[in-house]
C-alpha cells in the first residue's frame, strides 16, 4: 500500500462513491447546525417532503444571534434574530435532531460544545454551515464549513458531494518560550503564509510544539486554519486527545472505547507520505503577536511598530494604506502605545476554560483600566459554570470585567454586543475585517493573556511585562 | 425540484445589460429564514418607488407581463454575489426560463439548482425574441428543453446549447439531493459496513 497522510486515511474511510472525474460522495459523521445558515435548508426539506436522514448525527444550537445578557431566555429584542432562533427551535423539534436551546446550560458556540459533549471524535468527518468548523480538526477529524445548499444536502443524505484537496504540512519544531500561546502560533503561521497560503489544501499541523499543546490550544490553532486559506486543519490524535475525549457524554465507553482508541492510534501520516506543500516554523522564535490591520495576516510582534505601507510589495501597499486609514493608525507607531477602548475575551477561537484561566492569571489582583469596557464571554454554559467554580469569574468581576452568558457575542456584529464606529478593541476572536465587530469598529487580534493585559493597562501590551 | 420539459408562456423583455444580483434582489432580504416568498421583492428597486408603490412603467408591473414565465434580457445577467436568493426570487415570481446573450457563472449554476433554465442565444436572436416579447399576450414563446430550441411567435426556431448532465437533471426534476438519494443503496451499504467496523461512530 502506498504511504498515506492522515487526511488521505480519513478521506478513504468515508468514501461512499467516487466518479472518474474525482467528484466524490463523502459520508458525514457529525453535522452541526446553527440558526443563521440552516433555515432555508430545513425549509427545502419540508418543501420536498424529505426527512433528516440521521438525526442522531445532527446537533443544533443557537449561537450567532443570541444576546449574552442574563435575560435573553425571556426576550430577544431584534426581530430578525428572534425569528431565526425560533425557526431553529421549531426545526430541531420537527426533525428530531439533538438540540441545546438558549435555556440549556450546555448551550454555547457550536464549535465549543461539539467537542465538549464528545460529539467530535478522532477520525470523523464533521461539517457545519460555518467556516470555523475547522476547529474540530484538533481531534484529528476532517472538519470544514459548507454552504446552505450543502447543509440541506447533508441533512437529507448524510453525505457531501466534494472533491479531494491537496496535502500541506505545517511543522512547528522546538518549544514555545514562556508567555507565548497557541494563538501566537496560529497568527504567526498566517503572518508567514498569508491568508491564501493554504488555499486548496488540508493542513496537518505537526512537530514538537504542536504535540505539547493542550486540546484547547490545538482547537485555537485549527480554528484559524481557515484564515490561512485552508479547507481544513488537522492534528493527529494522541494521548492528549484520548485523555480529553474520555468520559465525555457522547464518547464511546467500555469495550467500544478500547476499540476506538485502537483505531485512532492508526490515524497518523505515514513516514514517507507525499506532501504537496511544506512549511516549517521554529517555535523558539515565535513571540506574542497582535494584528495591526484588517486582514488576519497583518501580524506583528507586540514589541514592533505599525508598518509603513510603502514597505510592502505590489498590490499589498494599497491594501495596507487603506487598512491603516480604517484602523486610524500612523506608520511607525509602537504597538505598545496604541490605546484601546474595549476588550473582548471570547469566540470559538479562545473562550474555553484554559483561555479564561490564562486571562485570569494576568487579571488577578489588578483592575481594568478606567474607561475601558472589558467583557468575558465564555464559549459555553459549562465553561461558564466551571469558571465560576474555579473562582475565575470572581477574579474577573472584581477587576471590573463584564461576565456574560455564552454565545458568539462580539466576534461578529450580528447580536447586541457590538463596537461603535471608531472604537478600538483588543479581541481574542479570529477576524479583524472591516466592520466585523460592528460598523466602523477596529479590531486587534491577540491571545487571551494579551487581551487581559490590554484590559489592565488600557493599551496594547506585551503580556511578558505583567507576568 | 420542478421538472422543466416544454414551456409555452408570455415572455417579459428587460433590455438591460449587467443586471446584478443586488438588482434582482436587494440585500435587506438576505436575513430571511425562507427561500419562498421572495417573488414580491424581485427587481425591488426597479419595480417599486420610494413609497413602496409600483412603478407603472416597469415591465413586470404591466399586463400581460405580470404573468410572464420567461425573461428575455441583456448580457451578463446575474453578476455579483453568489447568493441563491436571486434564483429563489425569480422562481417564486414564476420565471422558469431566462434568455440572454450571456450569464454570470455562479448564477447560471444556481439557476439549474432551482429549476430555472438559462438559455444563451446570440445577441441578434435575443433582440428578435425581445421584439416578440413586446407584443405581450399576442406572442407567446415556446422553450423546448428536450429539443433544445426556442420557438418565436412567428414559428422561427432558435436552437441552443445546454450541458447534457444539467439538461438531464432539469428534465427529470433531479436536484443534487435527488441524485444522491439515487445512491441510497451505496449509502446504506457504507453505513452497514461502518456500524460493524467502527460501532462507536
Ligand atoms: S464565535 Fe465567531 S467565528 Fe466562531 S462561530 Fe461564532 S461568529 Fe463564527
Amino acid at each position: 500500500m502506498s504511504p498515506k497522510t492522515l487526511y488521505d486515511k480519513i478521506w478513504d474511510a468515508h468514501l461512499v462513491h467516487e466518479d472518474e472525474d474525482g467528484t466524490a460522495l463523502l459520508y458525514i459523521d457529525r453535522h452541526l447546525v446553527h440558526e443563521v445558515t440552516s433555515p432555508q435548508a430545513f425549509e427545502g426539506l419540508r418543501l420536498a417532503g424529505r426527512a433528516v436522514r440521521a438525526p442522531e448525527r445532527t446537533i443544533a444550537v443557537p449561537d450567532h444571534n443570541v444576546p449574552t445578557s442574563a435575560d435573553r431566555a425571556e426576550r430577544i429584542d431584534d426581530e430578525q434574530s428572534r425569528i431565526q432562533v425560533e425557526a431553529l427551535d421549531r426545526n430541531a423539534r420537527d426533525f428530531g435532531v439533538t438540540y441545546y436551546p438558549v435555556s440549556d446550560v450546555r448551550q454555547g458556540i457550536v464549535h465549543i460544545i461539539g467537542p465538549e459533549q464528545g460529539w467530535t471524535l478522532p477520525g470523523m468527518t464533521v461539517v457545519c454551515g460555518d467556516s470555523h468548523t475547522s476547529t474540530h480538526g484538533a481531534f484529528g477529524a476532517l472538519a470544514h464549513g459548507i454552504g446552505t445548499s450543502e447543509v440541506e444536502h447533508v441533512l437529507a443524505t448524510q453525505t457531501l458531494i466534494t472533491r479531494k484537496s491537496k496535502n500541506m504540512k505545517v511543522e512547528v519544531t522546538g518549544q514555545l518560550p514562556p508567555g507565548v500561546t497557541a494563538k501566537d502560533i496560529t497568527l504567526s503561521i498566517i503572518g508567514k503564509t498569508g491568508t491564501a497560503g493554504g488555499t486548496g489544501h488540508v493542513i496537518e499541523y505537526c512537530g514538537e510544539a504542536i504535540r505539547s499543546l493542550s486540546m484547547e490550544g490545538r482547537m485555537t490553532l485549527c480554528n484559524m486554519a481557515i484564515e490561512g486559506g485552508a479547507r481544513a486543519g488537522l492534528i493527529a490524535p494522541d494521548e492528549t486527545t484520548f485523555e480529553y475525549v474520555k468520559g465525555r457524554p457522547h464518547a464511546p465507553k467500555g469495550a467500544q472505547w478500547e476499540a476506538a482508541v485502537a483505531w485512532w492510534k492508526t490515524l497518523r501520516s505515514d513516514e514517507d507520505a507525499h506532501w504537496d506543500k511544506v512549511v516549517t516554523l521554529d517555535a523558539s522564535e515565535i513571540v506574542p503577536v497582535v494584528t495591526w490591520g484588517t486582514s488576519p495576516e497583518d501580524v506583528v510582534p507586540i514589541t514592533g511598530q505599525v508598518p509603513d505601507p510603502e514597505s510592502f510589495a505590489d498590490g499589498k501597499a494599497e491594501a495596507a494604506r487603506r487598512a491603516l486609514e480604517y484602523m486610524g493608525l500612523a506608520p511607525g507607531t509602537p504597538l505598545s502605545e496604541i490605546d484601546i477602548d474595549t476588550v473582548f475575551i471570547g469566540s470559538c477561537t479562545n473562550a474555553r476554560i484554559e483561555d479564561l484561566r490564562a486571562a485570569a492569571e494576568i487579571v488577578k489582583g489588578r483592575r481594568v483600566k478606567e474607561g475601558v469596557r472589558a467583557m468575558i464571554v465564555p464559549g459555553s454554559g459549562l465553561v461558564r459554570a466551571q469558571a465560576e467554580e474555579e473562582g475565575l469569574a470572581d477574579i474577573f468581576k472584581e477587576a471590573g470585567f463584564d461576565w456574560r452568558l455564552a454565545g458568539c457575542s462580539m466576534c461578529l456584529g450580528m447580536n447586541p454586543d457590538q463596537l461603535s464606529p471608531g472604537e478600538r478593541c483588543a479581541a481574542t476572536s479570529n477576524r479583524n475585517f472591516e466592520g466585523r465587530q460592528g460598523r466602523g469598529g477596529r479590531t486587534h487580534l491577540m491571545s487571551p493573556a494579551m487581551a487581559a493585559a490590554a484590559a489592565v493597562t488600557g493599551r496594547l501590551t506585551d503580556v511578558r511585562e505583567l507576568s | 425540484m420542478k421538472k422543466f420539459e416544454r414551456l409555452t408562456a408570455i415572455a417579459a423583455p428587460l433590455p438591460l445589460i449587467n443586471v446584478d444580483t443586488d438588482m434582482i434582489i436587494p440585500k435587506q432580504y438576505l436575513k430571511t429564514i425562507k427561500r419562498t416568498g421572495l417573488g414580491v421583492a424581485l427587481f425591488d428597486e426597479m419595480r417599486y418607488d420610494a413609497n413602496g408603490d409600483e412603478v407603472p412603467d416597469f415591465v413586470l408591473n404591466k399586463a400581460p407581463w405580470r404573468d410572464a414565465e420567461i425573461l428575455a434580457t441583456g448580457a451578463n445577467f446575474g453578476c455579483g454575489s453568489s447568493r441563491e436568493h436571486a434564483p429563489w426570487a425569480l422562481e417564486d415570481f414564476g420565471i422558469r426560463c431566462v434568455i440572454a446573450p450571456s450569464f454570470a457563472d455562479i448564477f447560471h449554476n444556481n439557476c439549474f439548482k432551482n429549476g430555472i433554465l438559462p438559455v444563451v442565444l446570440p445577441q441578434a436572436q435575443v433582440d428578435a425574441l425581445m421584439k416578440d416579447a413586446e407584443q405581450g399576450g399576442n406572442a407567446r414563446l415556446t422553450v423546448d428543453l428536450e429539443k433544445q430550441v426556442v420557438i418565436g411567435a412567428d414559428g422561427t426556431e432558435y436552437p441552443f446549447e445546454v450541458d447534457p448532465f444539467k439538461k438531464h437533471c432539469l428534465l427529470e426534476g433531479l436536484d443534487d439531493i435527488g441524485l444522491t438519494l439515487g445512491r441510497a443503496n451505496e449509502i446504506e451499504a457504507y453505513e452497514a459496513r461502518v456500524a460493524a467496523e467502527r460501532p462507536w461512530v
